[in-house]
């Protein structure tokens, strides 16, 4: 049986004074398979084409099109009508500058969040690509994937409830990053080093451990292990 | 008018621009990134099986080397690719897996000892051995010799792109996020910046630098079903079409990848194939066999891509409501094997299938994937018609991939052409002819004109819909200049894409908005992609022949005395149709002769040289020589290498000869 869905879909143009904030409902008739993807951009090509939202990959892989659905934070990629009640609300991530509609600037906000937290690999001096590659162990370099995985989506973030009293929070994506980086053994930083930058209320000791954070990660990232591990690690380090 | 300035102006934020950009920033020059989409978004994110490199650590890699990745890359192009820039690709690949080893990419690792892998449907026991313990692994990929492919899991793209996308912001190198390059800024022999719109807030600049380098990945989004992400709409192409000096390389090169999921059209990597998965129809029987007893499920992508739509044209297909497709079989490899190496396949399974591979079929059929054609540039990356304008990575044709990229090779030439194009780029920046005068006049000039036009579109009130258009392209590329290809559908196609052409600048638009408004660029991108579009189908309309990807059932033999050449195209100003003319490949300076693939039945017209060049080749060969004389012999290329990247890689079993200096 066949539904006809309704939509309430967000709609801001924050650089035109003249629009408020509001809301706006479509109908669409479900099709098998349909994705919030699917609906959206039939919305936009059959209803509004000036509807904004954010799909790249549309696979799931990207981060692009994180929003809130139905009150949750998620990917609306990989997100199927199917799952969902007839009546879907779609809101933009909350945290994040509104670019229009749906369309939130999670790039700005995490390469701001790269640069301060210097979430990249810190080595000594660069090895000799002609050479035989360092050896690693098997399990860790597995280990360190497992935490690579993020994909900067920023449902983390919609998620926190730091973050809402918090504008400089560093989010549950920038532990996982120290927490990435502090586990790899080619990075020379040692926990001083990254206490410097997350030892304080922005960072590790402003978790409230609601871990909302982990209950929205569409990778199912071990967020909240890693925030503990790396909470005890700070607080040794703050302490002696 | 809002001008930048910068040294190299990289216009695309994956891995092949983000990773010229780091090259030209330790030459001390300024790049900057211009990128639609915040950079670790881009399309090589999506990247899954692995990066070939030929380190040989694995016990299944062991003897592999330059020289077989090279012979394997010339073969997989059909012989259509430049083997010059094989070669250099061949020499680089080890260093960039290293690099980015040493960047931080956490490849998966060999672990000495026992385990068990799946070939040919059976298990089998592999011993790693000690000496490799820790080194960087490598999984068996279609149309290889040897398990060359270096992977994370599934998600090598990803692990890559956010390791460069990290050394970018490590090193301070500017990213101009959500910025699309309308118009280069050129005077018909000097590329000298571009005209870019913010999607933000609509408004237009003007960047002049000393070189621009598109790095926009393919044009897959000109077809209705395509494993390309949304944004590979083939802008790049059109921006140097539009400059009608410029020109493109073998646009009808076209990659259909075997498995891609029904309908969403989402990628799940050869990796499956190559940890052992398997093809199966309608009836549940394997058929690959039948057709390639000798590679099976691992021949060449185009080949395994043509042989199934062979068997689904048999009636083998499994019916469905959105056509007919196969069945791919990774139940073999076990579910502890899937959740640790196919991870983002059983992700993508779960989410867009609703089933578990570890447990179910999954349904495939091939879906447009790779653009081998591009932007035709020497080896260095630059433009001979347009100075100071280069490209790299899967926009460009420099040409590495012919009419067939192998599985593996997408991700490897991105960063190794952007470690190669990065020196070449700081090289012309710091020559003469990278020393040069902007005109802000010629800046002006071009930024009113796409302000104008762009002013003109948003007015637009002509009869014509935009998305009515863009479907019917979608349609037509599929159906006409897809995987089986033949001369009346390609006229037939041609003259409907024309018309579409024409139709596309009467839109009738909705709204007004000149700030972000996805009406307003999809109406601009509109004719662009119509233009890359005709530029393919015209391309294959000539082209009377079959050669890796591009199957003319009407010409289905490769034709090597007509056609051993590599199509050029130009669109004039003013033109309807694009002008294509023809760069002949030559036999007697190739390393690897034009052969056979040992693919189905040999149909070669050979080239009137190839003999000769053989037994010229097989001369050399008898000498008995190291194999570094022989190759130099054959075809001399470490000097067209910066000096830097110029040295042997070391092996397990191949040690360097001479200690590096301390």
């Amino acid at each position: 049986m066949s539904r006809t869905l309704t939509f309430t879909v967000f709609r801001h143009n924050p650089r035109n004074p003249a629009d408020a904030p509001h809301t706006r409902t479509y109908h669409l008739d479900e099709t098998p398979g349909m994705t919030l993807f699917i609906a959206l951009t039939r919305l936009r090509d059959e209803q509004d084409p000036g509807l904004n939202f954010d799909f790249v990959c549309r696979a799931g892989v990207c981060g692009s099109c994180a929003m809130v659905i139905n009150g949750r934070p998620g990917l609306a990629c990989r997100t199927l009508t199917a799952n969902l009640p007839a009546e879907i609300s779609l809101f933009p991530l909350p945290g994040f500058e509104l670019i229009g509609d749906l369309s939130v600037n999670t790039g700005k906000w995490m390469r701001a969040m790269s640069e301060r937290l210097r979430a990249w690999l810190h080595v000594n001096a660069e090895a000799d690509v002609n050479l035989m590659e360092a050896p690693m162990e098997p399990e860790t370099a597995e280990a360190v994937y497992e935490l690579d995985r993020c994909i900067e989506c920023g449902c983390c973030v919609a998620g926190c409830g730091t973050a809402r009293m918090r504008p400089d929070f560093v989010g549950a994506v920038g532990m996982n990053k120290i927490a990435r980086f502090r586990l790899d053994p080619r990075d020379v930083r040692s926990d001083a080093d990254f206490y410097e930058v997350v030892g304080d209320d922005s960072g590790i000791f402003g978790c409230m451990s609601l871990l909302g954070c982990q209950d929205v990660c569409p990778k199912q990232l071990p967020l909240q292990t890693q925030i503990a591990y790396l909470r005890r690690s700070m607080v040794r380090q703050g302490v002696w | 008018m809002k001008i930048v300035y910068t040294d190299a102006l990289i216009i695309g934020g994956g891995l092949a621009g983000q990773r010229t950009a780091i090259g030209i920033k330790r030459r001390g020059l300024e790049p900057l990134i211009l990128s639609l989409v915040p950079a670790k978004r881009s399309h090589s994110v999506a990247a899954q099986g692995g990066m070939q490199a030929s380190l040989g650590n694995c016990v299944k890699g062991e003897g592999d080397n330059e020289d077989v990745h090279f012979e394997d890359t010339v073969r997989g192009s059909d012989w259509g690719c430049d083997q010059i820039v094989a070669r250099m690709f061949a020499h680089m690949a080890p260093k960039a897996a290293r690099e980015m080893a040493a960047w931080g990419v956490a490849w998966n690792r060999v672990r000495r000892g026992d385990h068990e892998v799946v070939i040919n449907g059976q298990r089998v026991t592999l011993t790693e051995r000690d000496a490799a313990h820790g080194l960087i692994t490598a999984r068996d990929f279609g149309g290889t010799k040897k398990w060359r492919t270096c992977y994370t899991s599934d998600g090598t793209g990803h692990a890559m792109l956010y390791t460069v996308s990290d050394r970018v912001i490590a090193e301070s190198i500017p990213v101009r996020e959500r910025v699309e390059a309308l118009a280069l800024i050129h005077d018909g022999g000097r590329c000298q910046g571009a005209v870019v719109r913010d999607l933000v807030t609509g408004e237009l600049t003007a960047y002049l630098a000393r070189a621009t380098v598109i790095a926009t990945g393919g044009y897959g989004r000109i077809w209705g079903v395509s494993t390309n992400a949304l944004i590979n709409e083939g802008m790049g192409a059109a921006l140097v079409l539009e400059t009608g000096v410029a020109r493109l390389g073998n646009m009808e090169a076209v990659q259909f990848h075997p498995t891609a999921i029904v309908p969403a059209g989402i990628l799940v990597t050869e990796g499956c194939r190559g940890d052992g998965g398997l093809l199966k129809d309608a009836d549940g029987y394997r058929f690959m066999p039948d057709y390639e007893p000798e590679k099976k499920e691992l021949a060449s992508r185009d080949v395994v891509s043509r042989r199934m739509a062979e068997h689904m044209r048999k009636g083998k297909g499994v019916a469905s409501p959105y056509g007919d497709h196969l069945w791919l079989d990774i139940t073999v490899l076990g579910a502890a094997h899937i959740d640790k190496n196919l991870r983002e396949v059983k992700d993508i399974c779960q989410y867009f299938l609703g089933i578990d591979p570890a447990k179910d079929y999954i349904p495939v059929r091939p879906t447009q994937h790779y653009s081998m054609g591009g932007v035709r540039t020497n080896f260095q990356g630059q433009s001979p018609w347009l100075q100071g304008l280069f490209s790299c990575g899967e926009a460009a044709c420099w040409d590495m991939h012919g009419f067939n990229r192998l599985g593996g090779n997408s991700v490897a030439e991105t960063v190794v052409a952007g470690m190669l194009v990065g020196e070449y780029v700081a090289d012309f920046c710091q020559s003469a002819e990278g020393d040069f005068s902007f005109s802000t006049a010629l800046a002006r000039a071009c930024l009113d004109r796409e302000q104008a036009e762009l002013s003109a579109i948003a007015a637009g009130r002509g009869s014509e819909d935009a998305v009515a258009i863009r479907r019917r392209m979608e349609a037509v590329m599929t159906d006409s200049v897809g995987l089986f290809r033949n001369g009346p559908a390609l006229e037939t196609a041609v003259a409907e894409l024309s018309d579409l052409l024409a139709r596309s600048r009467r839109l009738g638009m909705r709204g007004h908005g000149l700030d972000a408004n996805p009406e307003l660029v999809q109406a601009y991108r509109l004719p662009r992609m119509l233009k890359v579009a005709l530029t393919v189908a015209l391309g294959a309309l000539k082209r009377t022949e079959s050669r890796g990807a591009h199957f003319r059932e009407d010409f289905p033999a490769r034709n090597d005395r007509d056609w051993l050449n590599r199509t050029l195209a130009c669109w004039r100003e003013g033109d309807a149709l694009p002008t294509l003319d023809y760069e002949p490949l030559d036999v007697m300076f190739m390393e690897l002769p034009p052969g056979f693939r040992g693919y189905g039945v040999k149909n070669i017209i050979d080239h009137p040289h190839t003999a000769q060049r053989q037994a010229d080749v097989d001369e050399m060969r008898a000498a008995e020589l190291d194999r570094h004389a022989v190759q130099s012999h054959l075809m001399s290329f470490k000097q067209y290498l910066p000096e830097r990247y110029r040295g042997r890689n070391e092996r397990l079993d191949e040690p360097l000869p001479i200690p590096p200096a301390p």
